[in-house]
Formats: structure tokens, C-alpha cells, sequence
């Protein structure tokens, strides 16, 4: 491999990185909005945010890449550059998988908690921000941090359009050298080692945040279960 | 019900008269907690051996080293004749057939029927035909009156109806040595009986040899030959039911008498 | 936004083709995922470190990176090796090999989940290691991790589009193609999208079903 190609993997790694970065921004958000909007009193809102997650979930995020990429330009009007698309089609389906994880975690807190909040006169608001999301974050780290790694491995799909990701790239040096082996490998290790380093850091992230309330962190014994498991729950 | 039809153990007659187990300073931690300290202990072929004691004085571990679910850190087992500990996983497999275990907990298996149950290890591990191994799982379900039971799953059994179907298991086996593990812990008390009974009856009516970890002091009373009073890993008192129960010579044992009887 | 109906009308002949081809990479590709995930589960309880740590290595390492370029990598690289096979063979052996390194943590957890007094209770009945895990162990773990199990079927449904990347003409492939022909991409795009959902959500519901079944 010549420097030059070298480059182009290492313009890819960027690429892949900020892709992450934004769109672990937008499903953190949409996470949390959705999520929270599903223990709402108000039944319509806890419809519409059902619904949002139970369609999300459904679609396939390379479909929904398609759709973001192809059909709202001329349906809407609206040219996004690659980068917000992706961001967009990544966040809104990644976000939706979250918003299970941040349900099942605020349903989790002891009932009594929120008693303790109604006892003291808070509002739902004050309730969720001062009682059950500070207890229910740490609880969330481990699911989300394996969320983070689906979301890695799901940016390497905006390849698929062309755009220019660390995928993207071992297509193209593949072009060049004619030659495939050799840079795939490269490829998977590379992800690999992106992959390991947000798991430490997602480690590091939980025990601080287990720290603040007072809990060792906790082994895990539960079955494993898919981050983008199913419609509605079947758990 | 017929008590003839209990299996009988094929014991040489030579060594019948003589001891089955042999425990040769034996030896068993749980990291820096010793349970068993340099312990020596043997048990003759037909008798009936009850160890007391209070909890996490090592009578339970003795039942586990002898059915081989936990090794010995230090000292040998030898059950009739043959080295169970240490020695090769052949030896053992082949000196493992001669003992047979009731568990506190049952541990039946859910996934098959009562009769499976029972059937299982007398085909794949004795070798006999599938007919000759359900006549003879009929025959011991019969013995502890779960004879309408065959096709039940074991989930749907009460604990006591379990736990006659887990003796019903052991003896299929035709095992010379029985190990039964508080086989009546888990039990609902009025179910307690019924499974006491059982055992009485099979003591009384076979000459399996039986090593037994119980609190039923009345149970242990009518069944036994010998008596073991175990206190931090060591048998501190040895002897008949009689003398252990009415007359013990040490002051632990009168205290712990105190308090369970 | 314009939607033609008629567009529709022509894609779905294509549709159902590509559909036909979607279920078949789900069905092979769960029965790989299912088999190998428990060949890898077993192999990391031999008691040995020469097995576990190379198979431990290689799953971990399958299950964190892309499943795209693991298509790529298996496309471009097996016929350099000399081992020449169909896109579609190619990308139903990537996507459950890689789904396999997620069935195996579900039948670990499931075989970890088996209480410790059936081992003992089929050791003090002499039953040889084989048929332990056979009669005893295996069914009772497996039936525990049905619902899992089920949940990474439903996964590898989304992932199926992947496989278009390697020019196989599953539902995305089809929309893709007759969208380069026929210049109308809403219409075929939205059909398979809305399938994709329908498809998820009735997987789901059946698979609420089995468990009710299984676990009684």
C-alpha cells in the first residue's frame, strides 16, 4: 500500500468517526425524548412515541438510508449533504432502539422513589430530573455502550452511497491495488480497535456515573438480547 | 406395594461382613476455611450411618467428596476395595455405579417424563434395554406409591411426590451404597412423613448401606446403626443411637442435642 | 410529493422476487446462525486455553466489527483464495457466521442458566459427559433461550439488505435496480420499507406466541 492510499483509509477513519459522533449525538436525543415521552401520563403522547419506536425499529437502517438519501430530496424539497443524511437516517433508527433501552431503565427504578418524589411535592418534571433520571443513567451505560458499537458498525452502511467512510475507502484501494486481502484485513482491525477503545471508554463512563449513587458496578447475568430486538417488546 | 421387588445390591459376601468406605485422612478447604481436617472415617457394607452436627461442619461436603462432585484437597477414598480418590476417571466412572445420591433440592430432570427419569442412566449408563429398564422403574414407582405418575413432568409433582420419584432414581441404579443429602430440608412439613416412611422402609427392608445428613434426630434415631457427631470438621463423638441420643459423653454433642431435639 | 401508483404496480413482481430472496437468506442464515453459535458456545467450555481463548478471540472480534465489510471480505477475497461462490451463498454463510457470534453469548447465558444440581444430580447417576449435555443440559438451556433466540432472527431480517452490497438481489436490490431503470425511487423504496416493518412486526407477534408456548 502506497502513502497515498493510506491517506485515503485514514481520511475514511474521519470520516467514520464524525459520522459516529453526530449521529450518537442525535440517538442520544431522540433516546431520551422518546424514551421519557414513553412514561408520559398523557396517553397520546405515550402513543406517538410508541409508535415512532415501533416503526424505527421495524425498518432496516440501510433502507432507511435509501429512503433518507433518495426519497425525501424530492418529496420534501430538502438536498441534505451526505453527512447530515447519514447522521439522520442513523440517528432516527439507532435513537429508536434507545429509547427501549432508556424506558426499561426508568422502569426499573423502585417504585418507591417516585413516591418519595410525590411525597415531597415535586413536580413529574422536578421528579424526572432530580429523582429517576439520575438513578436510572448508570443502569443505562452497559445497553448503550453496546448500542454505541451496532451504531460503528452501522455507519459503515453510508458506504453504500458513496460516501467516503473507512468502508468506503477498502473499496476504493481495492480498485487501485486489485487486490483484496490485505485491505480488509487492515479494515476490520482498524474497526476492531475503534470498537475496543469505546468500550473502555463506555466502562470508565459507567463506573464514574455507578460512583455518583453509590453502586458497584454490577456483573451482568441476564440473557443477552439484541439491542434492536423487536416491535413492542417480546421480552 | 411389595418391598420384595426392591432391588438387591449385588454385594460379595466376603467383604459384606466388612467395611464398604474407607475416608484416609482426608482433607477439603474452601479457600482459607478448612470443612474437613485430616479426616478419618469408614463405614461397613449394610449399615446405616447418620451424620449430625451443626451446619458447616462438613457432613454435607463428605456425601459430596464421596459422589465425586467435589475432590479431596489431601487424603484417599476407597469404596469396596477400589480407590474412588485419587484415581484415574475410568476407575471412578466404574466405582461410581456402586453409590447412589438423594438430593436435598431433588434435582429431577424437568425436560423428561417421571418414567424417563428414571430409566435414563439404567439404559445409557448400565446398558439395559429400554422394557427391562421400565419394568424396573415401574416396579420402584410402585414401591414409593407414585405408580400412576409414570408420565408425569416432575414440575407438576408436589415436593414430597418429587422426592420419592429422586429415591425411585437412586435405586434403579442399584447402587450398594446410598448418600442422601437432607433429603427432607426442602420440604413442606406435613410432607415430611411420607418421604421418612419411605426411607424406613427401604432401610429396614434391603441392605444398602446408607449414609445419611439429616435434622430429623427421630428419623436418625430409628434408622441407625452408628451415629456420628461432627463439629468443625472432625468426628468428635462415635456410636449407637442409644448412647449418642440419651447418654453422649462429649458436652458439644449434649449442646447441640439441646438444641435440635 | 408525487406517488404514482402504477410505479408500484410494476415493481412488484420484483418485489415478490426479491422477497422470496429475503426469506431465504433469513431462513439458511438462522439455521448457520443457530448451529455455529452453539458449536462456538460449547467450544468455550473446553477446558482448555488453546480452544477457548482462539475461539473467545475470533467471535469477539467477528461480533465488533461490520457485517458489510465482513460481505466485502468474503466476496473479494475467497475467489482470491481460489474458493469461488455465488453472491448469494457468500453473503447467507457472512451473515451467519456474524449473527453466530451473538446466538453463542445467548446459549452461553443459556447453558450458565441450567442449576448447578442438574450436573450433579446426572453425575451421581453415573451419565457419561456426552449424553449429559445431550439429554439433560442442552434441552432444558435451549428452551430458555427460544425467545432470544428469536429476537436475532428478527435482527438479521434488517440486516438482509446488507447483502445487496454484493450485488444480491434481495428486496433492496430489487428496489435498487428497478429504481436505475425506471427513474422513480419513492414508490419501490417505500414498499420495502413499509415490508420491512410489516415483516419485523409479525415476526414479533409470532414469536410472542412461542414463548407463551414455551414458557408455560
Amino acid at each position: 500500500m502506497t502513502p497515498g492510499l493510506w491517506e485515503l483509509v485514514l481520511k475514511g477513519v474521519w470520516t467514520t468517526l464524525q459520522l459516529l459522533f453526530f449521529s450518537a449525538l442525535l440517538a442520544t436525543a431522540v433516546s431520551f425524548t422518546v424514551g421519557v415521552a414513553r412514561t408520559h401520563r398523557l396517553w397520546i403522547v405515550r402513543f406517538v412515541a410508541g409508535f415512532y419506536t415501533e416503526v424505527f425499529r421495524g425498518t432496516s437502517a440501510l433502507v432507511m438510508i435509501f429512503w433518507v438519501f433518495f426519497v425525501l430530496p424530492p418529496a420534501f424539497g430538502w438536498q441534505l449533504v451526505p453527512m447530515w443524511a447519514g447522521t439522520l437516517a442513523l440517528g432516527l433508527t439507532y435513537g429508536a432502539y434507545g429509547s427501549e433501552i432508556v424506558r426499561g431503565a426508568l422502569g426499573a427504578v423502585d417504585p418507591a422513589q417516585r413516591e418519595g418524589g410525590i411525597a415531597l411535592s415535586f413536580t413529574p418534571w422536578q421528579r424526572m430530573r432530580l429523582i429517576l433520571l439520575p438513578q436510572a443513567v448508570p443502569e443505562m451505560v452497559p445497553p448503550f455502550s453496546n448500542l454505541l458499537i451496532e451504531l460503528l458498525k452501522g455507519t459503515s452502511l453510508v458506504s453504500v452511497m458513496g460516501m467516503g467512510d473507512l468502508a468506503f475507502s477498502g473499496n476504493l484501494v481495492r480498485l487501485a491495488l486489485q487486490e483484496s486481502a490485505g485491505i480488509y484485513t487492515y479494515l476490520l482491525l482498524i474497526y476492531f480497535v475503534i470498537a475496543f477503545l469505546l468500550t473502555r471508554l463506555m466502562r470508565g463512563l459507567e463506573k464514574r456515573l455507578k460512583a455518583g449513587v453509590g453502586k458497584a458496578a454490577r456483573p451482568r447475568t441476564a440473557l443477552p438480547e439484541p439491542v434492536d430486538a423487536t416491535l413492542g417488546g417480546a421480552r | 406395594m411389595s418391598l420384595e421387588t426392591l432391588p438387591e445390591p449385588e454385594i460379595d459376601p466376603e467383604r459384606s461382613a466388612t467395611e464398604l468406605i474407607r475416608l484416609e485422612q482426608v482433607t477439603k478447604r474452601f479457600g482459607d476455611h478448612t470443612v474437613l481436617d485430616r479426616l478419618d472415617f469408614s463405614v461397613d457394607a449394610g449399615k446405616h450411618v447418620t451424620l449430625i452436627g451443626p451446619s458447616g461442619s462438613g457432613k454435607t461436603t463428605i456425601l459430596r467428596l464421596l459422589m465425586t462432585l467435589a475432590k479431596p484437597d489431601e487424603g484417599t477414598i476407597t469404596v469396596a476395595g477400589q480407590r474412588l480418590y485419587p484415581a484415574p476417571e475410568k476407575q471412578v466412572r466404574e466405582v461410581r455405579k456402586k453409590i447412589g445420591m438423594v438430593f436435598q433440592q431433588f434435582n429431577l430432570f424437568p425436560n423428561m417424563s417421571v418414567l424417563r427419569n428414571i430409566t435414563e442412566a439404567p439404559v445409557t449408563v448400565l446398558g439395559l434395554d429400554r422394557d427391562e429398564a421400565e419394568a424396573r422403574a415401574r416396579e420402584l414407582l410402585d414401591l414409593v406409591g407414585l405408580a400412576d405418575k409414570c408420565d408425569a413432568r416432575p414440575t407438576r409433582l408436589s415436593g414430597g411426590q418429587q422426592q420419592r420419584v429422586a429415591i425411585a432414581r437412586a435405586l434403579a441404579m442399584r447402587p450398594q451404597v446410598l448418600l442422601l443429602d437432607e433429603v427432607t430440608s426442602a420440604l413442606d412439613p406435613e410432607l415430611v412423613a411420607g418421604v421418612l416412611d419411605l426411607l424406613r422402609d427401604i432401610a429396614r427392608s434391603t441392605d444398602i448401606t446408607m449414609l445419611c445428613v439429616t435434622h430429623e434426630m427421630n428419623f436418625a434415631r430409628d434408622i441407625s446403626d452408628q451415629v456420628l457427631m461432627f463439629d468443625s470438621g472432625r468426628v468428635i463423638e462415635s456410636g449407637t443411637p442409644e448412647k449418642i441420643f440419651s447418654d453422649p459423653e462429649k458436652d458439644r454433642t449434649r449442646e447441640f442435642l439441646g438444641a435440635v431435639l | 410529493m408525487n406517488w404514482d401508483w402504477s410505479a408500484v404496480a410494476d415493481f412488484m413482481p420484483h418485489f415478490w422476487d426479491g422477497l422470496l430472496v429475503t426469506l431465504r437468506v433469513l431462513v439458511i442464515g438462522s439455521l448457520i446462525s443457530f448451529v455455529l453459535g452453539l458449536v462456538w458456545a460449547l467450544l468455550v467450555r473446553v477446558p482448555s486455553r488453546w480452544v477457548t481463548w482462539p475461539v473467545g478471540a475470533v467471535t469477539e472480534f467477528v461480533r465488533n466489527t461490520p457485517l458489510l465489510v465482513q460481505l466485502f471480505f468474503l466476496f473479494y477475497v475467497l475467489p482470491e483464495w481460489g474458493l469461488t461462490l455465488s453472491a448469494l451463498t457468500t453473503g447467507v454463510i457472512g451473515i451467519g457466521l456474524h449473527y453466530s457470534t451473538y446466538t453463542m453469548q445467548v446459549y452461553r447465558a443459556g447453558i450458565e442458566a441450567v442449576p448447578a444440581g442438574q450436573w450433579e444430580a446426572a453425575t451421581a447417576l453415573n451419565l457419561p459427559l456426552r449424553r449429559t449435555w445431550t439429554a439433560v443440559i442442552l434441552p432444558q438451556a435451549i428452551r430458555r433461550v427460544v425467545p432470544a433466540l428469536g429476537n436475532y432472527v428478527i435482527s438479521m431480517l434488517k440486516d438482509t439488505p446488507m447483502l445487496m452490497a454484493i450485488t444480491v438481489l434481495e428486496m433492496l436490490g430489487e428496489a435498487r435496480l428497478f429504481s436505475q431503470e425506471s427513474f422513480r425511487f419513492t414508490e419501490p423504496l417505500t414498499v420495502i420499507g413499509v415490508a420491512f416493518i410489516a415483516l419485523s412486526y409479525l415476526a414479533s407477534l409470532l414469536l410472542r406466541a412461542l414463548e407463551r408456548r414455551l414458557v408455560p
